[in-house]
């Protein structure tokens, strides 16, 4: 594997040929905020908390899907790129429902932790207050659209990971939401196996466990890349 | 020769459409309250005094609670025109929080206001079932419940549901001491 020489923030970093900018950040010790990556699914550039700028591009690029090439230079936080992660975030609370007060994840939110690494203290664009529903059909689980940010890790966790292509994303615009099976109540999905992998790496309130109250949903975000090594790595067969 | 003692500030505290939880996290303060008596005068608040009109001249106004009714319009009005600092203190205020719940039935026949009075005083009443209205006493309701800083400018927010007292004490040190309050990190951000 050939290895490219790249600068961050002024920084001599280097990444391996088939590496993203963000693995390449990362791998350097620094930060920038994302919520719809996730380790070991892959990668989709959906959020665009990650955007960074690059000199030579043109736009601002999403550091999760974009690869690095040698000599790159790049820029993880200008005021630029502050002004517009803060105005994503404020977005995401002015597009949803997103009342943390009575929402399961609070407290062990992405969204609510990214708002507070942005600096957010409140949102400049009017909320919006969507009418949405909530499926309760699931027998262990349930989905409050209320509180989905499109992300789509339940979609790539159960499609990649579970292999079973429970969740997709239907309609278009400011409709847009997640679907199970063919846009059905998620309780009348046979295919789904109650695996809860989708529960497990949501970011936010929208994918719960039904025992879990306001406050009490304990996500783990890990699994998807726990599995996917274990799988690569056989741990089970050296156990 | 005596020093002479700084002029307190005229410190407000206001009570829109919230629980009155972020309130109860001020008297959370506990001892710190003394300290703060010495340094501001108490000239209208719902849990430190018993003045019912707003005063003129008040330097720093904490205002909790969302905008939900006409009563919490004319108070928010009035509390902008006589405060020199306004500050959104709690989730309510800042992102009108529970209390807005109500504006995902704004687009329904009848609109947020019918919905809520109707399910609340009719479709729940076990007898006397009937909306309450009573012009000049119970205020009505507006049709969609609005975070402070959509109707008035607001100088600083304080969020949290509720803020807690260490995280509100950090703040009043601040501007106590003329100084922007420190608003970074999860000891003074975040909702919830």
């Amino acid at each position: 594997m050939t290895t490219l020489q790249l600068q961050i923030n002024g920084r001599a970093v280097s990444a391996a040929g088939d590496a993203t900018v963000l693995e390449a950040i990362r791998s350097a010790g620094l930060q920038v905020p994302t919520l719809c990556h996730l380790d070991g699914l892959t990668p989709v550039g959906a959020c665009r908390l990650c955007l960074v700028v690059i000199e030579g591009h043109p736009k601002l690029e999403p550091a999760c899907v974009t690869a690095v090439a040698d000599g790159m230079v790049v820029h993880t936080h200008t005021p630029e790129l502050d002004t517009y992660r803060r105005m994503a975030v404020e977005l995401f609370f002015a597009e949803g429902n997103h009342v943390c007060a009575v929402c399961v994840a609070n407290g062990a939110c992405e969204l609510q932790a990214v708002a507070v690494e942005v600096g957010m203290d409140h949102s400049r664009f009017p909320y919006q207050y969507p009418r949405r529903q909530v499926d309760a059909s699931h027998p262990l689980f349930s989905l409050d659209h209320h509180r989905c940010i499109l992300c789509t890790r339940c979609v790539r966790v159960c499609d990649e990971i579970e292999a079973v292509h429970v969740w997709d994303v239907g309609y278009r615009g400011s409709s847009c939401s997640i679907i199970a099976g063919l846009d059905q109540p998620w309780g009348e999905v046979a295919a789904c196996t109650n695996c809860g992998k989708c529960v497990d790496v949501c970011p936010t309130g929208a994918l719960f466990r039904k025992e879990d109250g306001s406050g009490e949903k304990q996500p783990h975000p890990e699994r998807a890349h726990q599995l996917v090594e274990a799988r690569t790595e056989h741990h089970w067969h050296n156990q | 020769m005596t020093l002479a003692t700084p002029p307190k500030l005229r410190f407000a505290t206001v009570w829109l459409a919230g629980c009155s939880g972020c309130h109860m996290s001020f008297l959370d303060l506990d001892e710190w309250l003394f300290e703060l008596a010495e340094r501001v005068e108490i000239v209208y608040s719902p849990v430190a005094s018993d003045i019912k009109v707003f005063p003129e001249g008040v330097d720093l106004c904490l205002v909790e609670g969302a905008v939900a009714n006409a009563d919490n319009l004319e108070l928010a009005l009035q509390l902008r025109a006589r405060s020199k600092v306004v500050v959104s203190f709690g989730d309510c205020a800042v992102s009108a929080n529970v209390p807005g719940m109500r504006n995902l039935w704004a687009g329904v026949e009848g609109g947020s206001r019918q919905s809520v009075l109707k399910r609340g005083y009719v479709e729940l009443a076990d007898t006397g079932a009937q909306h309450p209205h009573a012009p000049g006493i119970v205020p009505e309701l507006l049709e969609r419940v609005l975070p402070l800083h959509e109707l008035i400018p607001v100088d600083h927010f304080l969020p949290g549901c509720p803020p807690s007292a260490e995280r509100i004490r950090t703040f009043l040190e601040a501007l106590l001491r003329g100084e922007a309050p420190p608003m970074e990190g999860p000891a003074m951000l975040g909702f919830g």
